[in-house]
């Protein structure tokens, strides 16, 4: 337990010196997507060849670095030398790791970069020094596309911690933010702090997070409450879960932070269902905090007090909502309400509430150790910071990314996630979520912010960015989004239950080739009486994916409609495959993959596609090297 | 059936009703799915109606309130996997076990459940065993991963 803010520094520094001890430290990423890769053998292997060999190494489990396509990630940090990570790792290379490292052999053929620093973003009083020890042929981390025009504030520490281990936190300058508001600032400062630096809530509205604070602060009633939104429905985006799995003190820190400015005691972090880890990680954190005094009662001697509850969903993406979050949390149906009064002044059990989405808090340590002017000069005009984007899809590097706003699209598709996949041409993007839209080639030097994506028919929502090459239908997929509203609309507002389903079964119709003239102007008409007659932001964004893609793609529907043809080769009614014999070069592949057997061929043949057989699902082309496989 | 964990968890929150789908959680967990007479036994012991808890439980979509397989296969449909090939997933497990979204196989040992996205996007198409995740999905490694639970189910069997 750390009695007064004196004790913290103390610990701090202790901490510190046990986090660079002179032992040799290999760390193996083991978020979600690291585990789904093997990283849990990795690190079984690794811990077994240590013991094995008598090694004093430290072996520790830290998050997910953000370059998800190369799990599972391991670094190896030897005293005095740079970090280095090694990619695509396996059991077998683990243990021949371990072995080399105790000869001094790096087995740089598996690394993918060196860090000569230890975190990205805290500056530490101990830099490693300049020595490359036959590591001058590794990359150097800062330099790699992918991280090159990458600035981490809200991933900082994500894969650097020990998500297990508050101490890793403290070492690496966690606190700080909390001992510096509790001693010289008081909850006025630290609102004032927040809003200067520009702030919007990450999740999706882009609210300016400071205002939403002074509201609070200022709303008549007790208690208050805090409230992390962790709910991070929007398929394609997993910013959030990353956070949660890999650093989720930085929360705790940025939640207690608010609470003392607003003047609540008790604060929820509620999590999506389907992330257990972030759940799991959660709670082991808040255990943690409360045993080192960083949460309870009397928070590091200063009289102030705060805890925090984890509370799960079950599985609906509207509690993304916070109104519907809020009736989710009092053990309700999560249903929006209209927001005559913001929960700033009247939310959980009717009273004020601070509801801020986990990358939002993530942020708030930072601005308060290195001030707002820092803050306010990163980003564009009106959008201040950074955003964490999944760029997922079809593109090469799938991960996560933090660039400052206003970068252009064109610099994160391309220079940092390195183009589209197989070489094939860039067709749209989709950001925003289910909500949000399809942008096309000719906006790719759009500047992303909050602003700038709403004007071009889309929206920032919580950072999912779906890019798509020409293998994809974008009919078929507002389909897809339509679906997905449909299925989650809550059904309180006709508009949206009903409205919805109307515009699916016409896009339904048009993706099976049965679209008649005058479906178009139908859309158009739905999509905007459903805008205008729903109470929720799922309601009054549920059309974008329709409206954007009408805007950027309609010769795509009217090639449905009126041509009865997928260009793209994905609506499986419209679509017949065939090999073209110029192009084979009878390797046989879509022979092997083909699942329902219509692909035959006999040795030295161009193979044949039965279209008897064929259920059009695409693999063949998908799998063939030379683009033999045609759409006719 | 017996009820009595039905009162422990409600107790393990205080009774308060603002957890009540958390409880609800734990009582699926418990039992696998929410049959009726536990649902009945939480109206009855946190005094609330029944149109309530059965409100929640049918709101929510991870709730349900039919008997489930012993093993929980859950396939994504995020973005991401809906476009890297997710029917191509739904339509071999189709193959394999003849279950559809929301069904559970004869022998009560699988039941397939879709949902919006695992958060594992860049491992795109990715499916779940009882929350073990499996990425880069093909119609091929369905195969395998149910081959090889089958033969599990096989040596338990045969007790070797």
């Amino acid at each position: 337990m750390i009695k007064s803010i004196g004790e913290l520094f103390k610990k701090q520094g202790l901490a510190k010196s046990d986090f660079y001890s002179d032992k040799v430290r290999i760390s193996i990423g083991m978020g979600t997507c690291g585990l789904a890769n093997g990283a849990g053998d990795v690190f079984e292997a690794i811990s077994d060849e240590v013991q094995k060999q008598g090694l004093d190494f430290v072996v520790r489990q830290v998050g997910c670095v953000g370059i998800c396509q190369l799990e599972p990630i391991v670094d190896v940090l030897v005293p005095g030398l740079p970090r280095v990570f090694y990619h695509r790792m396996s059991a077998e290379k683990g243990r021949q790791l371990v072995s080399g490292i105790s000869e001094g052999n790096f087995c740089t053929k598996w690394a993918l970069a060196r860090l000569g620093r230890d975190q990205l973003l805290v500056e530490l009083d101990r830099p490693l020094d300049g020595r490359l020890n036959g590591l001058a042929d590794v990359q150097d981390f800062e330099q790699l596309p992918f991280y090159k025009d990458q600035l981490k504030i809200a991933l900082r520490n994500c894969g650097f911690v020990d998500p297990h281990n508050i101490e890793e936190y403290l070492a690496a300058g966690g606190y700080s933010a909390l001992s510096k508001v509790l001693m010289e600032m008081g909850p006025e400062q630290i609102i004032d702090t927040i809003e200067k630096a520009g702030l919007r809530g990450r999740g999706g509205g882009g609210f300016v997070t400071g205002r939403k604070w002074r509201v609070c602060h200022q709303a008549p009633g007790h208690p208050k409450y805090i409230i992390c939104n962790g709910d991070e429905g929007d398929p394609g985006a997993f910013m959030d879960r990353s956070v949660m799995e890999s650093n989720p003190y930085v929360i705790l820190e940025g939640m207690t932070i608010g609470a003392y400015a607003v003047g609540a005691e008790h604060g929820y972090i509620y999590v999506r269902l389907e992330y257990p880890l972030a759940v799991e990680n959660l709670r082991g954190a808040i255990k943690q905090a409360r045993e080192y005094g960083l949460l309870g009662e009397n928070i590091l001697g200063t009289g102030f007090g705060f805890d925090v509850q984890v509370s799960r969903g079950a599985g609906a993406f509207v509690c993304g909502e916070e109104t519907a979050l809020i009736a989710s949390l009092m053990g309700l149906a999560g249903e929006p309400r209209t927001r005559n009064v913001y929960p700033a002044e009247k939310g959980l059990f009717g009273r004020p509430t601070i509801i801020n989405n986990v990358e939002t808090w993530a942020n708030v340590p930072v601005i308060i150790n290195k001030g707002w002017n820092w803050f306010a000069e990163i980003g564009s005009d009106k959008s201040k910071g950074t955003k964490v984007f999944s760029v997922v899809g079809k593109v090469r590097n799938t991960g996560l990314v933090e660039v400052p706003m206003g970068i252009t699209l064109r610099r994160i598709i391309y220079d940092i996630c390195g183009g589209i996949l197989n070489e094939r041409n860039f067709k749209g993007v989709q950001t925003g979520g289910p909500s949000g839209g399809c942008l096309p080639e000719s906006l790719l030097d759009l500047q992303v912010d909050f602003d700038q994506l709403s004007e071009a028919g889309s929206m920032m929502g919580s950072g999912g960015m779906i890019v798509m090459d020409d293998h994809i239908c974008v009919v078929e997929v507002a389909r897809y989004f339509t679906e997905f509203l449909t299925r989650e609309s809550c059904g309180k507002c006709t508009a949206c239950r009903e409205g919805l389903r109307r515009i699916l079964e016409v896009l339904e119709r048009i993706t099976s080739g049965e679209g008649a003239s005058g479906d178009i102007e139908l859309l158009e008409e739905l999509c905007s009486y459903i805008r205008n007659n729903s109470i929720c932001g799922l309601g009054k964004t549920a059309p974008n994916p329709v409206l954007s893609t009408l805007r950027y793609f309609r010769d795509e529907y009217i090639a449905h409609i009126k041509q009865k043809k997928c260009p793209a080769g994905v609506c499986r009614k419209l679509t017949i495959f065939n090999v073209e014999p110029e192009k084979c070069k009878l390797c046989g592949k879509c022979i092997k993959v083909c699942p329902s057997g219509a692909v035959t061929g006999k040795k030295k043949q161009t193979p044949v596609i039965g279209q008897d057989k064929c259920i059009k699902c695409g693999l063949c082309r998908e799998i063939c090297p030379f683009e033999a496989v045609i759409v006719t | 059936m017996t009820l009595k964990k039905v009162g422990e968890i409600i107790d393990k929150y205080h009774g308060e009703d603002c957890w009540l789908v958390m409880i609800l959680q734990d009582v699926q967990k418990e039992y696998n799915f929410l049959p009726v007479p536990a649902l009945k036994r939480v109206a009855e012991k946190m005094q609330i109606p029944l149109s309530r808890v059965y409100n929640i439980a049918t709101f929510y979509s991870s709730f349900s309130l039919e008997e489930r397989g012993k093993h929980l296969v859950t396939l994504c449909n995020g973005t991401t996997c809906h476009l890297r090939g997710f029917d191509n997933l739904r339509e071999e497990i189709d193959r394999q076990l003849g279950i559809r979204a929301g069904q559970t196989t004869k022998d009560k040992m699988f039941t397939l459940e879709v949902v919006a996205c695992l958060g594992a996007c860049a491992l795109a198409p990715v499916m779940a065993i009882d929350q073990k995740c499996y990425g880069n999905m093909t119609p091929e490694k369905v195969r395998t991963i149910f081959e090889s639970y089958r033969k599990t189910k096989k040596r338990k069997k045969s007790g070797k």
